[in-house]
């Protein structure tokens, strides 16, 4: 059978309703083995496939039904799947022919019959189907009785109170019992899919099912193993042993050679892990699920991106999980991009003192590869790092300093935005490297580069001798420049100011940059803090430089970890598209449903503490977004009232106390720096990322939007964050 | 799940396509067309456009696409193109536009078998094959016991193996594959090094044989704690669907019935005590801007009684290369200015061997600076009767209850295919 194949390419050619037609009739007469007709056959569902509407032939290849040969029939039906919806006024010739499949000896035929009825939601055909259908869930055949269980969720999906009236929802019930798996696991699957609608019956599990369930794994095919681990979410145990017992005998399925039955698995293990109490066990279930996990690595590129995007989520709830394993994620020469991308983020985060040198070794030389995206975030990374690991710091710079010197415009200008957090990081250490910077400045052609750039010099206008120069030339465009420059350039100006009162140059560099912002430009934000330098320099010029260049709040990175409630929300979506975009789906897909921990006694009273409830937002009709200039919107509480801080660096594991001081510490900033702080949070203390969470301390999501702090890995930086594109591109076709 | 599957070539037409929910038009096809297929930047292999999800896997000239409109499980989206991709390997040889276009009707049957409603259903190609032919069936004829037959495999706890298979000589094939890993610095610092296992079995055995395997392996779970002998260490492993994941867990024994004919039986992973096969030292030296000088030298790492062979070096030039003159020992070497190499092949190498390539490129002096990103020198070879890891196997047993004779035979191999890399400079980038 292998090895040789069919030649029915020549079919794929378009043809006329009138000749398909007149071949069927033709066919009807001297077509002893329906050869003719199977070829017109294959002809019209050739041309369906391309495209071409075949729907006036309804009639005529109905007719064909009465052809004892599967493989006519097959076509027939996938035509009447096509079709049969445009066509419910003649569907009642097809209904003796179904009916008579659905009572046919083979019970191949039969359930090709309900299968094929089922896909053709219609009144007419809905209503023949339902009488067989509770025959077939019964049948003895369990091959059947599989197919069957599908036919109630489409029935459902059809017509949700006409399935429930019917009885079918406890039908497929009584199907979780059945003593074949794969009726079973069809089953489960069927059940899922009317639980998550947001009309559906409320499908739960309780320990007795949930442990019936775990039975038939073990006779379970792959997908039926994946639809019967995925509804174990749906069992909330009670108790910390119900949750141990059931983990015992999930993890087995980590040896599973599918990757979706692996991920699945680990899904449940992070879900019943919320309920455990013995932590002996947690960390065997931690340690188990690293290799797995690393496996998934050498599937194709395409699981290997489901997989990193995953890891990238759990090794953040999970610190323990491939704590030791950094190598494994550096990058093939030959990883598609994407995979490189997803690889880089992982990288960054596994990074401690220990392995720092050869992650650092690493982001050097993807540094001088060929794809920009790729090359940018592995310089920001290294910038990341020396934040990150202080005693890395050295050798990271010595690394920023060499790709700057090799002049490549977009690799100068990542360095220099990473070397600014650097700086604000180790005050008054790396300041020496100053001229090297400045003597760049012409390669400096992005908003965001031109703004670090020009709050160094600000910010260390009294080290750097030709200051006022170099700030002459870069106000020279001032009023061409995008806000985010020209608001830097505003702060700069006032510090430059202060640092050199006394000279004329500055003197007149000020005057020209307040008068420029406060009657030429249009932005309120850029005017309104143009005002109000102005009038604390004309007040009291000394309190305004005490101001204007206090002392900042130490970056950390601490802020790159996602909030725990949140990442517990997220890791119920293991291996799914939430999991690769880091977003609840019901944020993204229309009616989709939340999914939160339910409390339970056996509930870790810390992912109660931190525990975010489902909600069930309708997702507002779509809109294309654009981003407009001037500063976005605050996103947490930080911002104290009455300050114009931009605090889209804050996150909430801040806790309050630590946004309150920034918050104050960032008025006395008087927003030169907080304009482009990026992602780094200032905190007053630095709390370990080391170790599982459920050791720690907690603190309550401070914002209203516990994902704020999520997309701040890397900064404002997100040209190659994988998300869903917002549009509706669909509505144009 | 799944809401449309399709099956694109490389201008965008649609070769195949299934609606299995009323979420969707056709039409949908022409947004992955615009999307992706005409798009020459695509850099995901999932796209998000309102709430529909595009999923796909490219294979020759084909797309093998997934559309959703929920929150898909994309590990098992992705896994179903690949089982897709294997079962059409299986029933025609070759999957292409050809192949496809040819077997359009037999696909339309496949996937209305192993889709229900987007749900994947049983796709293990020995049953399909019972029942989704390529021969014209006659409906009147089968047999009711026949298909009872099928049914209960195709959903019977061992759905991937007849009952009825029967052969007069009884043997067992077991293929030890191994696929290196190597990522080395120019200084000569293995930065990583790991070993892709495979095993892969064909089995010839009647009736339903009871297999039990063993390895020297030593599965690793706690690196710490790390002993003697001449066992392997294995980081991970993955079995067919056919072994008994709790037996495994318990005892370590591997016991299945394999499926008829030849299957993987299981993947591992190993990432101690690689041997790397194969040792090269690169040697490149520019001389100015003008020219850039090769001593690439590649040392075989194994007894000599064994030799590796089909081994394909590719060594990277500039890409102002004008010319390259080679010098090589063994084999041939030619520069390939389209993709910016050296190729140099050598049918065999011998254990013990040692064997240098020398080259000398010429550049054309250019105004334009491209960007070179210096790639890795990349060797692709193969070893027989070798494996990286060390892993041997113990035994094959099987077990029928008409007690016959069965021959086992073993095979190893280690290659190297697109990964075996050595980066030719310290630094790559020019300053």
């Amino acid at each position: 059978m292998s090895g040789q194949g069919g030649q029915d390419a020549k079919f794929f050619t378009r043809g006329k309703i009138q000749e398909f037609r007149a071949e069927l009739e033709a066919a009807e007469s001297k077509d002893k083995k329906f050869t003719k007709r199977k070829t017109v056959l294959k002809k019209i569902v050739a041309n369906i496939t391309m495209g071409n509407d075949m729907s006036p032939l309804f009639t005529d290849v109905v007719q064909c039904l009465g052809t004892p040969l599967l493989e006519i029939k097959k076509m027939v039906y996938l035509f009447l799947v096509c079709y049969g919806r445009q066509k419910a006024d003649q569907l009642h010739l097809v209904i003796p022919s179904f009916l008579q499949d659905c009572n046919d000896r083979n019970p191949l035929v039969r359930a090709l019959a309900i299968r094929t009825m089922s896909y053709i939601p219609t009144p007419i055909v809905i209503e023949s189907l339902t009488d067989q259908l509770r025959h077939c869930l019964k049948d003895r055949d369990p091959y059947v009785r599989k197919t069957a269980a599908i036919c109630v969720a489409k029935l459902y999906t059809a017509d949700p109170r006409k399935a429930e009236k019917g009885g079918f929802v406890e039908m497929l019930r009584d199907l979780l019992l059945d003593t074949n798996a794969t009726v079973v696991a069809n089953a489960v699957a069927a059940l899922s899919e009317i639980g998550d609608r947001q009309d559906g019956v409320i499908f739960k599990l309780n320990l007795t099912v949930a442990n019936k369930l775990l039975t038939a794994l073990g006779e379970s095919s792959e997908w039926g193993t994946i639809y019967i681990l995925d509804s174990l979410l749906r069992y909330v145990p009670e108790r910390h042993i119900d949750a141990e017992m059931m983990a015992e005998r999930v993890i087995v399925q980590l040896n599973h050679a599918n990757s979706a039955v692996v991920l699945t698995a680990i899904k449940v293990l992070l879900y019943l892990m919320n309920y455990m109490e013995n932590r002996k066990l947690m960390e065997y279930i931690c340690k188990k699920m690293g290799p797995p996990l690393v496996t998934l690595l050498s599937s194709g590129p395409e699981v290997q991106y489901v997989a990193l995007r995953n890891i990238l989520l759990i090794i953040q709830r999970r610190p323990s999980v491939l704590k030791n394993d950094v190598k494994v994620f550096f990058c093939k020469y030959n990883d598609p991009i994407y995979v490189k991308l997803a690889k880089l983020e992982i990288m960054y985060r596994l990074a401690r003192e220990e392995n720092a040198r050869e992650v650092l070794a690493e982001l050097q030389e993807y540094a001088s590869e060929v794809d920009v995206d790729f090359v940018r975030k592995a310089v920001r990374s290294i910038g990341r790092l020396a934040i990150k690991v202080q005693p890395a710091a050295d050798s990271c710079i010595q690394a920023l300093l060499d790709l700057i010197e090799t002049k490549v415009s977009y690799v100068v200008q990542e360095a220099v935005i990473v070397i600014k957090d650097v700086f604000r990081r180790y005050p008054g250490k790396y300041e020496g490297i100053i001229p090297t910077l400045c003597e760049h400045l012409d390669l400096l052609d992005e908003p965001e580069s031109k703004a670090a750039v020009i709050w160094i010099i600000g910010q260390f206008a009294n080290r750097i001798d030709n200051a006022d120069e170099l700030m002459d030339d870069l106000t020279y465009t001032f009023l061409e420049e995008p806000t985010e420059v020209q608001l830097a350039l505003l702060t700069a100006a006032v510090k430059l100011f202060i640092y050199k009162a006394s000279s004329d140059t500055t003197k007149a560099l000020v005057h020209k940059v307040l008068k420029w912002a406060t009657e030429e430009v249009d932005n309120p934000d850029l005017r309104d803090r143009g005002f109000m330098y102005w009038r604390m320099l004309a007040i009291n010029p000394t309190v305004a430089g005490e101001i204007v260049l206090a002392e900042k709040p130490a970056i950390t990175t601490d802020a790159d970890r996602m909030d725990r409630g949140a990442l517990d929300q997220l890791l119920l979506h293991t291996g799914t598209l939430g999991s690769i975009y880091h977003k609840n789906p019901e944020t993204f897909i229309r009616n989709a449903t939340g999914k939160a921990l339910a409390d339970s006694p056996a509930l870790n009273p810390l992912s109660r503490q931190v525990l975010v409830p489902a909600s069930r937002p309708n997702l507002p009709p779509p809109a294309v977004v654009v981003p407009g200039p001037g500063p976005s919107e605050p996103t947490s509480t930080g911002a104290v009232s009455g300050t114009l801080v931009q605090t889209d660096g804050e996150s909430p594991q801040n806790g309050s106390e630590a946004s309150v001081a920034n918050g104050t510490n960032g008025t006395n900033e008087a927003n030169g720096a907080s304009a482009h702080l990026m992602s780094t949070s200032a905190s007053q203390e630095t709390p370990s990322n080391e170790g599982d969470d459920d050791d720690g301390m907690v603190s309550p999501p401070a914002s209203a939007d516990p994902y704020a702090g999520l997309d701040n890995a890397f900064g404002g930086y997100m040209a190659d964050e994988p998300r869903p594109q917002n549009r509706n591109l669909l509505d144009m076709i | 799940m799944i809401s449309a599957f399709f099956i694109f070539n490389q201008k965008g037409e649609v070769l195949i396509s299934r609606l299995y929910r009323t979420d969707l038009k056709r039409s949908i096809a022409d947004v992955f067309r615009i999307q992706v297929v005409s798009n020459s930047d695509v850099r995901s292999p999932i796209i998000t456009l309102g709430s529909t999800s595009f999923f796909h896997v490219r294979i020759n000239n084909l797309y093998i696409v997934a559309v959703t409109k929920c929150n898909a499980n994309a590990a098992l989206v992705f896994e179903f193109c690949y089982r897709f991709i294997s079962i059409a390997k299986s029933y025609f040889g070759k999957v292409d536009e050809e192949a496809v276009k040819n077997n359009f009707v037999l696909i339309y049957e496949l996937i209305d078998e192993i889709i229900d409603f987007g749900y994947p259903q049983n796709s293990e190609t020995d049953t399909l094959k019972t029942y989704i032919t390529t021969e014209s069936i006659v409906s009147a004829n089968i047999a009711a016991e026949e298909s009872s037959k099928i049914t209960t495999q195709a959903t019977g706890s061992t759905n991937w193996r007849r009952g009825d298979v029967k052969y007069k000589k009884n043997e067992a094939f077991v293929d030890v594959v191994e696929t290196v890993n190597l990522s080395m610095s120019a200084k000569g610092t293995v930065l990583r090094a790991d070993v892709d296992g495979h095993i892969l079995m064909r089995a010839y055995l009647s009736g339903t044989p009871e297999c039990k395997f063993g390895l020297n392996d030593k599965l690793v779970i706690d690196k710490n704690e790390r002993g003697g002998g001449d066992a392997v260490e294995l980081d991970d492993c993955r079995f067919h669907q056919c072994v008994r994941l709790d037996e495994f867990d318990s005892t370590r024994t591997i016991s299945f019935v394999p499926p008829d004919g030849e299957f993987e039986l299981m993947r591992y992973r190993s990432t101690s005590n690689v041997k790397l096969p194969l040792r090269v030292i690169p040697t490149v030296n520019e001389i100015g801007t003008s020219a850039v000088s090769y001593a690439i030298t590649v040392k075989t790492n194994f007894n000599n009684k064994l030799s590796a062979t089909n081994v394909v070096v590719r060594i990277p030039t500039p890409l102002n290369t004008t010319n390259v003159d080679c010098k090589v020992p063994i084999g041939k070497a030619k520069y390939v200015p389209a993709e910016n190499v050296v190729v140099w092949k050598i049918p065999r190498i011998q254990g013990g061997q040692e064997v240098t390539f020398q080259g000398h490129a010429s550049l054309t002096s250019t105004t334009n600076r491209q960007v070179w990103a210096r790639p890795p020198i990349d060797v692709d070879f193969q070893v027989l009767m070798f494996t990286s890891s060390g892993l041997i196997v113990r035994f094959l047993k099987v077990f029928e209850k008409s007690n016959y004779h069965s021959v086992k035979w073993v095979r190893y191999l280690t290659k190297a295919s697109g990964s075996y890399q050595i980066r030719p400079y310290e630094n790559r980038r020019s300053t």
